[in-house]
């Protein structure tokens, strides 16, 4: 399968310099215009300072490329001390000449005739070569609207200053106020024609969410979609929607389930590679406990595996699942298993994207399994698109996904509808509750490429692990044809499992009656039998007492002393 | 270039007396121009009150960075107190004037 959803960044042979920002390269087709001036522009704590100073920390460490620093805001010990919670020294990349760092103060000058900005350049020039910088930042420029008087000869000596940059062909990023009516204050997009990105953020239902937009990018074809940003402890990343250059491979290559039989259920005999299952069903139907099914099978294959859970800390997984006889701690131990457990308030859910994107990077797992993602809180189209993006970067990297969401059984596991169109596999775990016993249902709804099963099976969890009994009820069986639409699947298969159940709870019901009707007939005849018993005791005990009748005065007497003593005691 | 002074010894106590510094780049006209501006103006209305030290930052870049310098011709009053900075080449005689806080005598 290839995946041609978008293929609007193509290359037009422009040298791109990398961005430094993790994501934002795969939207612009390998980074920023090099040699070229790029513009980053938004509102106060959007994360422009922050961008610009990640695209020459990343640029000077990861890609050999020194660069220029110059700050109209901020000393060099603010610049420092901004960013050292990331874990980035700048004294020290400024002491091995990969960085130099260099303030322009805010002291207000007043005009007395003709000025230009060349001691600007001078001061940038005497940066660039003391490093051999190829990277320039200007953060804000725009400071000198407000220092600088005569607002005409600024921009003449700003436009001198920008065909400068260019003609040293450094790759410079300008950071400038989002304006209003206009993407900056003061107009500096008027300068920069190579590239604009804009960063916004934005608060919705009390969750903030930080969003880039690519402006402008000439000479690379880009669209105007807007895609979600992270900050957190590593700096700035962008989350793409959709991959762009990954192809999703379809491979025949499947992953077992963990159970045998579910894996028949599914016709190829698994999952496929990195394809994406959902999981959905009541509380304590055994979701989870197929998740750990899974990460069993999939460790003990010798392939790392990833369990994320929302609700249960590691240990509570381990011993919930040691009473199911799913011993996870051979995994754990042997270091192909990794549970991570956190809270889904912790963090907005562009946030627990860039993470679990993270882990998955530093982990580098077959298999990653979310246990459930219908906790994470957010509007219901921005949960929908960030789980989109969970999906497919995780299928972009070959990862096999299985996600468990509890539905609520009332609502006909309608919130479901908006992820089980993202999936390849969308299982269901169902409980049953009726005449004192509970039973679970496991069937197989959707599954890409396969000729799966249609049957409602049982799924019984015990020390023994976790078994699907062969058909789980009779009448009703075979299910549905493939053909028909998912959706007409769903609702005829809910009507059907309610028929099922009620056909389910009569049987059990004449068995439990036909159960009780032999007990009863069995206490009958022990009764009897009971009853003749005490008959033929009380007939031997009055022989007794007639024949003992004439020693009468002695036992009458020790019996009284017996008495006396129980009645102290 | 030399600083030039009004006379050779130290007024720095005088609270009349301005130490200037010019910044310039290269010997372009509108350097020159700003250092002919500033001597004439200098001469007129400071006779014997003054200091000027002019700065080539093509020759001294390291000073641009140092004095915080962006814009040339800036011209700074070091003293007296406060610190002003112009910018521009001195051509506004008026808005010199006013700019240094210059009391014609």
């Amino acid at each position: 399968m290839r995946f041609v959803g978008r293929l609007a960044y193509v290359n037009l042979g422009i040298d791109k310099a990398p961005s430094g920002v993790p994501g934002l390269d795969d939207l612009t087709g390998g980074g920023l215009p090099r040699g070229r001036t790029t513009l980053v522009c938004g509102g106060p704590g959007c994360g422009k300072t922050l961008f610009a100073t990640q695209f020459l920390v990343r640029g000077a460490i990861d890609h050999g490329e020194p660069g220029v620093l110059i700050s109209f805001e901020e000393s060099a010990a603010q610049m420092s001390a901004n960013v050292r919670s990331l874990g980035w020294d700048l004294s020290s990349l400024t002491a091995d000449g990969k960085l130099a760092l260099d303030s322009i103060g805010t002291a207000v000058s007043t005009a007395v005739g003709d000025w230009d900005l060349e001691a600007l350049i001078i001061r940038l020039q005497l940066a660039i070569d003391s490093i051999g910088a190829t990277r320039v930042v200007l953060d804000t420029i725009e400071v000198l609207f407000d220092t600088l008087p005569q607002r005409d000869r600024l921009r003449i000596a700003l436009r001198r200053l920008f065909g400068w940059l260019q003609d040293r062909g450094v790759t410079a990023v300008v950071t400038a106020e989002r304006g209003d009516g206009q993407l900056t204050r003061n107009g500096l997009e008027e300068y920069v024609s190579d590239c604009v990105i804009l960063l916004d953020q934005r608060v919705r239902d009390q969750v903030a969410t930080r969003r880039m937009r690519i402006v402008k990018y000439r000479g690379t074809f880009h669209d105007t979609d807007e895609f979600p940003f992270v900050i957190d402890e590593r700096g700035i990343a962008v989350l793409p929607a959709t991959t762009t250059h990954f192809e999703h491979q379809a491979l025949s290559d499947t992953v077992s389930t963990g159970v045998p039989q579910l894996d028949a259920m599914l016709g190829a005999g698994g999952y496929y590679r990195g394809s994406s299952v959902l999981i959905t069903g009541g509380p304590g139907t055994g979701k989870s406990s197929l998740l750990a099914a899974m990460a069993r099978s999939v460790t003990a294959g010798g392939e790392r595996c990833l369990l994320l859970s929302f609700e249960e800390s590691p240990l509570q997984i381990v011993r919930n699942m040691r009473s199911i006889g799913i011993d996870l701690e051979d995994s754990l131990a042997s270091g192909l298993l990794a549970i991570e457990s956190r809270r889904a308030a912790w963090w907005g859910l562009e946030t627990h994207l860039a993470k679990i994107a993270a882990l998955v990077d530093e982990f580098e797992p077959a298999c990653v399994l979310i246990d459930p993602i219908s906790v994470l809180r957010g509007p219901r189209d921005e949960v929908a698109s960030m789980l989109a993006r969970l999906v497919h970067t995780l299928k972009g990297r070959g990862i096999t996904a299985v996600l468990t969401a509890l539905s609520d059984i009332e609502a006909d596991d309608r919130n479901d509808v908006l992820v089980t169109s993202l999936v390849d596999t969308w299982i269901r775990v169902s409980n049953f509750e009726q005449a004192g016993e509970r039973n679970r249902g496991v069937n197989v709804l959707k599954s890409r490429g396969m000729s799966h099963s249609n049957q409602v099976r049982e799924l019984l969890l015990s020390e023994a692990g976790i078994q699907i009994a062969d058909v789980y009820s009779g009448p009703g069986g075979v299910l549905m044809g493939t053909a028909r639409r998912e959706q007409e699947l769903h609702d005829q298969l809910v009507a059907q499992d309610r028929a099922e159940q009620a056909e389910l709870a009569a049987q059990q019901s004449r068995q439990r009656l036909a159960s009780l009707a032999a007990q009863i007939a069995e206490l009958e005849a022990e009764r009897a039998a009971q009853e003749a018993e005490a008959r033929r005791a009380e007939r031997a005990a009055a022989a007794q007492h007639e024949m003992r009748a004439t020693g009468a005065t002695v036992l009458l007497r020790s019996r009284g002393e017996a008495e006396g003593a129980t009645n102290e005691s | 270039m030399s600083p030039e002074s009004s006379d050779g010894e130290h007024p720095q106590g005088d609270a009349d007396h301005y130490t200037l510094r010019l910044y310039v780049a290269g010997q372009t006209p509108r350097s020159l121009a700003a250092i002919n501006n500033l001597v004439n103006i200098c001469r007129e209305h400071l006779d014997g009150r003054y200091d000027i030290e002019v700065i080539d930052l093509l020759e001294d870049p390291e000073r641009a960075r140092a004095d915080d310098i962006v814009a040339i011709p800036t011209l700074i009053r070091a003293l007296p107190a406060p610190l002003q900075r112009l910018i521009g080449d001195l051509s506004d005689t008026e808005r010199v004037l006013t700019g240094l806080e210059i009391v014609p005598r």
